[in-house]
């Protein structure tokens, strides 16, 4: 099995891996980063969401190969204290039911709003519409990312 | 109504306390419906330690409070809302309390169950005494060791205080506290005098989600374990013939390959191993019995709806009398597809089956059920069995059934490994527990403009209605009035899904009553009253509803909704039922975009009595709301022979942000003991949906999910 040297959460990290392993199952399995979670495989619910350069990437679609040299940010690095002003929103609108789908939802946000620190309501749901919850908080992830933007901008 | 009350315990039902080696104070018990009551305390209190006590409130010297909550959380908030009650009788500083989940433990636990939407209302007097009565024991050491009687001492916020300035902390008399006799009777806080029920207090994981932290199933891993995937029958009523492992055995990471039944586990040291290995196994299957299909199921339940056999589950008056004397009958016939759970988390669990001790650790709504049934299958005593409950991503009713706990500890037990089964998306959704297909043919009569009978026939795959529903709204507001049910028997499974049954048979109802209304040419709202003042006074003790509560969450949501006051282009469909214990109102208001109907808002009123923790209150009352729209508009699984459609969320559509509306929540306040929220949302939406509906179209939808009416749209997100 090939040797890939991932940069997660601004530590170099060698995985050992079949080139076509998901990010995702790297990040669970391999370096047990499971903040990071398993919905559907086919990035199609957003719960296992990142950020890659930045960019929030679905990681259960993302191979290992495809990542050496990039910057990886899962929900355990987004910040040191779990302080970033999106978590902060997060408690301070008590978003999470279950819970499951939120750190998806979080690394979405969280990259969203680095490009848009001032979104319309309209940005917001359309930006948002990768991320699945079946406990239908919608509302309150709505309520959070503006509570949030106020804290950014 | 004043809930504070004495109430004398038997010594024998009640708290065990202990000090611990490592300090502080233990403190267990065995009260009321919480707990059995023939739990005997373990002889020697100082072999005591918090693994086998469980008890629900640890203190420790410090003064810090653990209170284990004993109920799964799957999402429904009661881990943060039960201990919420211990720590308003114990009298302590929220901030200082430390919430632990319970393991499961069959001793010292009763009802260790998530699912009815029954944890707070069972819990809400043993918890709160539980809190009382060691309030009351600490009390009583720092008194002694003042001198004084426990009548002159008070308690804020885990600090005790007397009348001549003197202070203690709670954490100062646990020791004395933990050798004291257990008081007889305690007397329980007045409403007024709350200061943590009531108030919003955030979920009590919230920092560990927002940061990652392990907390769910499929997040739990020992040393040595190995993931296994399981092949299942891809149609229902197949079995295994044969099949072929050399291509799986080669995948990387692949360790073993174990048939079970008609299942194949492949084993592997990642969950990308193993699930690559599934893909890589060939299989042959055998149709046993037969495939199935969604016409056919339609075909079927119609054919019972059109037959004479039923059970009937109600009967008033006589109905068939009414029907033959009526100036009108209104007949309608409501349609449902079957639905999956789709819980966020897929199912998984952990089992370590050794020749010693059986270990099962994962999601599970029914911990005590599944322990038991797998002890069972393996032919071993439940006493070697131990089961510890992680965080729930998503229940819905799904993780009710042990399935996949049983999976593991078959492949655990051939493998004598530690496994953790971990469902795939498309495992999760083609191997499911369905909420079942069901139709509904409602009929009421109408003789010189008054409704005489009403007539409801239920045809359902494989169960019907259970317990009351039969009794629900409008039982009891009609003269004539009958319930029937019929099933045919599928070989797909189907099980308890987010409200059973009520999910659809309200939005069916409801649906009903817009129409009747407009044909008996009376005001909606007032046929709802008319009925309801019919109630009013009933000797029936199977009328579970209050007509009274109704009415008020009717009058709340009307106001708050505006109804009939909103402005052009905003058509507004109304819903009131009772289902869980408690009283809920729904007005949904839409819009007309491109020719499709949006959900624009949805006013809620909701009488769950007291609203012990109104920040989570609120987002079960929200989420249930759009939970339930999401399935009413776009929620359906068909079957081509015996082979789910959908089995992942390209040609599944939950709901999405973008389709929800805002949800205004409003609680009737009063003192009533309290109700749960995690169900009694989701049923009337449909109805208040399909009647806004109509209110802008002119077409009345029988047939769910609604939006289907309206291909083709691009309706995944």
């Amino acid at each position: 099995m090939p040797t890939y040297n991932l940069k997660i959460n601004g530590k170099l990290q060698s995985v050992e891996a079949d080139s076509d392993t998901p990010l995702l199952w790297v990040l669970r399995d391999h370096v047990d980063l499971v903040g990071t979670k398993f919905g559907c495989g086919i990035a199609q619910c957003g719960a296992c969401t990142v950020h890659v350069n930045g960019n929030a990437t679905k990681s259960c679609s993302t191979s290992v190969a495809n990542l050496q040299g990039m910057e990886i940010t899962t929900i355990e690095g987004l910040s040191e204290n779990g302080d970033h002003p999106v978590q902060e929103a997060w408690k301070e609108i008590d978003v999470p039911q279950c819970g499951y789908c939120q750190a998806g939802q979080i690394m979405t946000a969280s990259a969203f709003l680095d490009n848009n620190p001032n979104p319309t309501k309209s940005d917001i749901r359309t930006a948002m519409q990768g991320n699945i919850c079946r406990c239908a908080s919608y509302n309150s992830i709505e309520k959070a990312i503006e509570v949030a933007a106020n804290k950014l901008s | 109504m004043k809930t504070s009350n004495k109430i004398n315990f038997s010594r024998r039902s009640f708290l065990q306390t202990s000090t611990l080696a490592s300090g502080g104070m233990l403190i267990g018990f065995n009260l009321f419906t919480a707990c059995k009551e023939d739990v005997k305390p373990p002889v020697d209190l100082s072999l005591l330690d918090y693994n086998d006590f469980n008890a629900f409130i640890k203190i420790s010297d410090e003064g810090k409070v653990t209170i284990f909550s004993p109920n799964p959380e799957i999402g429904q908030g009661v881990k943060t809302s039960m201990p919420m009650l211990i720590a308003e009788e114990l009298d302590v500083d929220w901030n200082d309390v430390h919430v632990a989940q319970g393991v499961l433990d069959t001793k010292n636990y009763s009802r260790q169950v998530a699912g009815g939407s029954q944890s707070l209302r069972h819990g809400w007097e043993p918890l709160r005494q539980t809190g009382a009565t060691t309030r009351q024991m600490l009390v009583n050491a720092a008194a002694a060791k003042w001198g004084v009687l426990p009548s002159e001492c008070k308690t804020k916020n885990g600090v005790i205080t007397n009348s001549n300035g003197d202070k203690l902390g709670y954490g100062e008399v646990v020791k004395e506290a933990a050798l004291l006799e257990v008081p007889e009777d305690v007397t329980l806080k007045d409403v007024k005098d709350f200061t943590i029920i009531g108030k919003g207090k955030s979920n009590v994981d919230i920092d560990e989600i927002v940061t990652g932290k392990p907390l769910f199933g499929l997040d739990y891993k020992t040393e040595g374990m190995l993931y296994a995937s399981v092949l299942r029958p891809p149609a229902f009523g197949q079995k295994l013939t044969s099949f072929d492992d050399t291509s799986a055995k080669g995948v990387n990471g692949v360790t073993d390959v174990i048939k079970f039944g008609d299942k194949v586990a492949v084993l592997a040291t990642s969950t990308w191993s193993a699930m690559k290995g599934k893909k890589a196994l060939k299989a042959e299957w055998n149709q046993d019995s037969k495939a199935e299909s969604t016409a056919f199921h339609d075909e079927k339940l119609l054919g019972i709806l059109n037959g004479n056999e039923f059970d009937t589950r109600r009967k008033d008056g006589d109905v068939k009398k009414a029907f033959s004397e009526a100036d009108t009958v209104l007949e309608r016939t409501y349609e449902s597809p079957f639905l999956p759970h789709n819980c966020m988390e897929p199912m998984n669990f952990f089992a370590n089956v050794t020749s010693n001790k059986i270990e099962l650790v994962g999601p599970i709504q029914t911990p005590a059920g599944t322990a038991g049934r797998v002890a069972k299958m393996l032919g071993r005593d439940v006493s070697e069995v131990s089961l510890e409950m992680t965080r729930m991503g998503g229940g819905f009713g799904r993780r009710l059934y042990g399935d996949f706990a049983m999976e593991a500890a078959e492949v655990s037990h051939l493998a004598k490994k530690p496994v953790k089964v971990v469902f795939s998306r498309e495992d999760d959704m083609a191997a499911g527990i369905y909420r079942p297909a069901i139709k509904y043919r409602i009929a009421a009569s109408i003789k010189d403009g008054k409704l005489t009978g009403y007539h409801l026939k239920e045809a359902a795959i494989n169960s019907n209605m259970y317990g009351l529903i039969p009794n629900f709204f409008p039982a009891g507001a009609i003269e004539n009035y009958q319930v029937d049910t019929g099933n045919y028997k599928s070989n797909i499974t189907t099980g308890a899904w987010r409200a059973p049954y009520t999910n659809f048979l309200a939005s069916a109802e409801q649906s009903f009553f817009d129409e009747l209304a407009e044909q008996m040419n009376v005001d909606r709202i007032k046929l709802h009253r008319d009925l309801l003042q019919k109630v009013k006074g009933t000797t029936d003790e199977q009328i579970q509803y209050s007509p009274e509560r109704l009415e008020g969450v009717m009058d709340l949501a009307l106001e708050k909704s505006n109804w009939g006051k909103t402005t052009e282009g905003v058509y507004q469909g109304f819903a009131v039922y009772y289902c869980h214990n408690t009283h809920v109102a729904e007005v949904a208001d839409i819009e007309m975009e491109n020719g499709y109907p949006v959900v624009k808002k949805v006013t809620v009123a909701v009488d769950c009595g007291i609203v012990v923790n109104p920040l989570g209150a609120n987002n079960q009352v929200v989420g249930g709301v759009i939970d339930g729209i999401g399935h009413t508009m776009y929620g359906e699984l068909t079957f081509n022979e015996g082979i789910p459609q959908s089995n992942n969320f390209n040609s599944y559509q939950l709901i999405r942000m973008h389709q929800t509306p805002q949800v205004d929540v409003h609680f009737v306040e009063n003192n009533l003991a309290p109700t749960g929220l995690g169900e009694p949302t989701l049923p009337p939406i449909g109805g208040a949906v399909a009647n806004a509906i109509y209110a802008a179209t002119g077409q009345r939808l029988l047939k769910q999910p609604y939006m289907k009416h309206y291909e083709p749209k691009k309706i995944i997100g």
